[in-house]
């Protein structure tokens, strides 16, 4: 989605409502007064009635504290008892993503619809072209029998007045991998055998339904406890504010974190060697290599394209060789990635370097309720920044850049952007040998990073906002 | 000759309205239909504080002064248009 939408607003809102609190440590008393103050009595309500729109926000909360909302047990529990069990719990799940059932809005499955523009023509393109007989004519008007209906769409290419419309399910439909599906209740569930972590569900749900649980109140408990905390800034950084590289830094490291180490420093280090990696499967004879930087690229060959296994790339992503970084510079330090990505809380769950992530827009939100305002930052910042090439990961055909500066003449790239239903089709091709090139890049997003899913700058602003500033670091 | 109308819009760069939608605000120049596009200039404009001292939802944008609230691109297009429209230009 190019566009923020008002189901995006909503978390952000709820984001730093809940920051707020924190910084404040007022949570205790007022975390259950959040869905009342948002949504007061006497406004107009989003759903069928006030209540309804404060129990979506009651569990869109308890997601953003941490939890599954499948696993509530007791409808009774309050935010409150919730905050005390985000406080005392010592683990994380892998399990990144949780649906709030209260605002899944159980979407009619996807299907094919009559209008009342059908006029009944004496043509009927859509009943003769049906391969299924399912329209048939009643008073005059095309009916589709749902039983029979196949979903193939002829009836509404064929209709001449446009009168057959399609309605889908957006998350079900956003899903490259059929991970999302409906139980008998209509309510959308999310099959972590299958799904990738890609977040696309979450960026299409028109309901703000899907939501990421975050790590923000482990973050708070580190910085009560006065430990060092390091900021793991992904590339796609610099192209979440309109502001200096500098000023973004300061802006962080004024909210508490001690120092920053930029990911693309542990991309300079996965340019090496994926680019020897290369080189010497090239020489033992294999046919291509894939990347693997981009985590829900790696779930989709382990869960989905099996064959495609051994032509991964084993080099570890610059994530990886960030936390190893900061552990070697600030060993009792806490490591907290920063990113646009869904998929890197999930790859994070299992580095052990990492401790906790935070998305760009819990980043945002911490900034407002610290009250910092990136423009009055300081323009000046100590840092040696990472080399133009790492910094290019952040986009769709940066990582194919700086291999290729580094790689001999041989390598020929092909650049898969953005993960969806044809590029897997295109990827298990791939995957059988039908490509001309050696070297294959894959990203989840089209765009790259920058296009994240919890990216706060989206589309061609992201592109424009990150070269300008992606120039005036490296001159 | 008449002056030309040219209306301002300044878009608050607060991390507030930042986050709370603005950072997509600047995209208006791409957006602003044929008819109006040489009478629009897109600014930033240092956080005047409408969020703390109104109880108005960021993001704020100013069109020749006027503060408009929980601005969107196609609600500043829409403002524009009707200004023209009933020829209300400030």
């Amino acid at each position: 989605m190019t566009h923020s939408n008002n189901a995006t607003l909503t978390r952000r809102e709820l984001l730093i409502q809940l920051c707020k609190l924190l910084k404040e440590d007022t949570i205790e008393e007022q975390i259950d007064r959040i869905p009342l103050n948002m949504r007061p009595k006497g406004n107009q309500s989003l759903r069928c009635c006030v209540h309804k729109d404060r129990a979506v926000l009651k569990y869109k909360i308890m997601a953003l504290l941490g939890f599954n909302i499948d696993d509530e047990t007791d409808e009774l529990t309050s935010l409150q008892d919730y905050l005390h069990l985000a406080k005392e719990r010592k683990t994380l799940t892998p399990k990144v993503m949780t649906v709030v059932d209260e605002a899944c809005s159980s979407c009619q499955q996807g299907s094919y619809n009559v209008s009342n523009m059908c006029k009944g023509c004496e043509a009927r393109p859509c009943a003769v072209n049906c391969p299924k007989d399912a329209v048939h004519f009643v008073k005059g008007q095309a009916e589709i029998d749902h039983d029979v209906c196949v979903n193939c769409g002829k009836c509404l290419q064929e209709c001449p007045f446009h009168a057959i419309i399609y309605s889908p399910v957006p998350c079900e439909e956003a899903c490259p991998v059929k991970a999302i599906s409906k139980d008998e209740q209509g309510i959308e569930h999310i099959d972590y055998d299958k799904c990738i972590y890609c977040g696309k569900c979450m960026a299409a749900c028109p309901y703000g339904a899907i939501m990421e649980k975050s790590h923000i109140i482990e973050i708070f408990q580190a910085w009560e406890s006065k430990k060092e905390i390091i900021a793991l800034v992904a590339p796609s950084i610099i192209a979440q504010f309109r502001q200096s590289v500098p000023k973004i830094y300061n802006a962080i490291k004024k909210m508490g974190f001690s120092d920053i180490i930029e990911v693309a420093e542990g991309a300079e280090m996965t340019i090496e060697h994926e680019t020897e990696e290369w080189s010497e499967r090239m020489h033992a004879g294999c046919q291509l290599m894939t990347t693997s930087c981009c985590h829900a690229y790696t779930e989709l060959v382990k869960k989905h394209i099996p064959e495609l296994e051994g032509k991964v790339s084993e080099t570890p992503s610059p994530m990886v060789y960030a936390g190893k970084l900061a552990k070697e510079r600030f060993p009792n330090a806490v490591t907290v990635f920063i990113g646009p990505c869904t998929a890197k809380r999930h790859e994070a769950f299992f580095v052990e370097d990492i401790d906790y992530t935070l998305s760009f827009e819990e980043l945002g939100a911490l900034l407002v309720a610290n009250n910092i305002e990136v423009e009055e930052m300081n323009n000046e910042i100590d840092i040696k920044y990472a080399n133009s090439d790492a910094q290019f990961f952040a986009q769709s055909g940066g990582v194919s850049r700086a291999i290729i500066n580094k790689a001999d003449e041989s390598l020929k790239e092909e650049i898969i952007n953005g993960i969806d239903k044809t590029s897997i089709r295109q990827l298990k091709q791939i995957a059988k040998g039908k490509t001309e090139s050696n070297f294959i890049e894959v990203m989840s997003c089209e765009g790259g990073c920058l296009a994240g899913v919890n990216s706060l700058i989206k589309g061609k602003q992201a592109v424009t906002v990150f070269q300008k500033n992606q120039e005036e670091i490296s001159s | 000759m008449t002056e030309e109308k040219i209306y301002k819009v300044q878009i608050c760069t607060g991390t507030l309205c930042h986050v709370m939608g603005g950072a997509e605000l600047p995209a208006l120049e791409d957006h602003l239909p044929e008819e109006i596009k040489s009478k629009v200039k897109v600014k930033g404009m240092v956080c005047a504080n409408y969020c703390t001292e109104t109880n108005l939802k960021p993001p704020f944008v100013l069109i020749n002064g006027e503060l408009m609230s929980e601005a969107s691109i196609d609600k500043i297009i829409h403002y524009i248009q009707n200004c023209e429209k009933n020829d209300t230009f400030k």
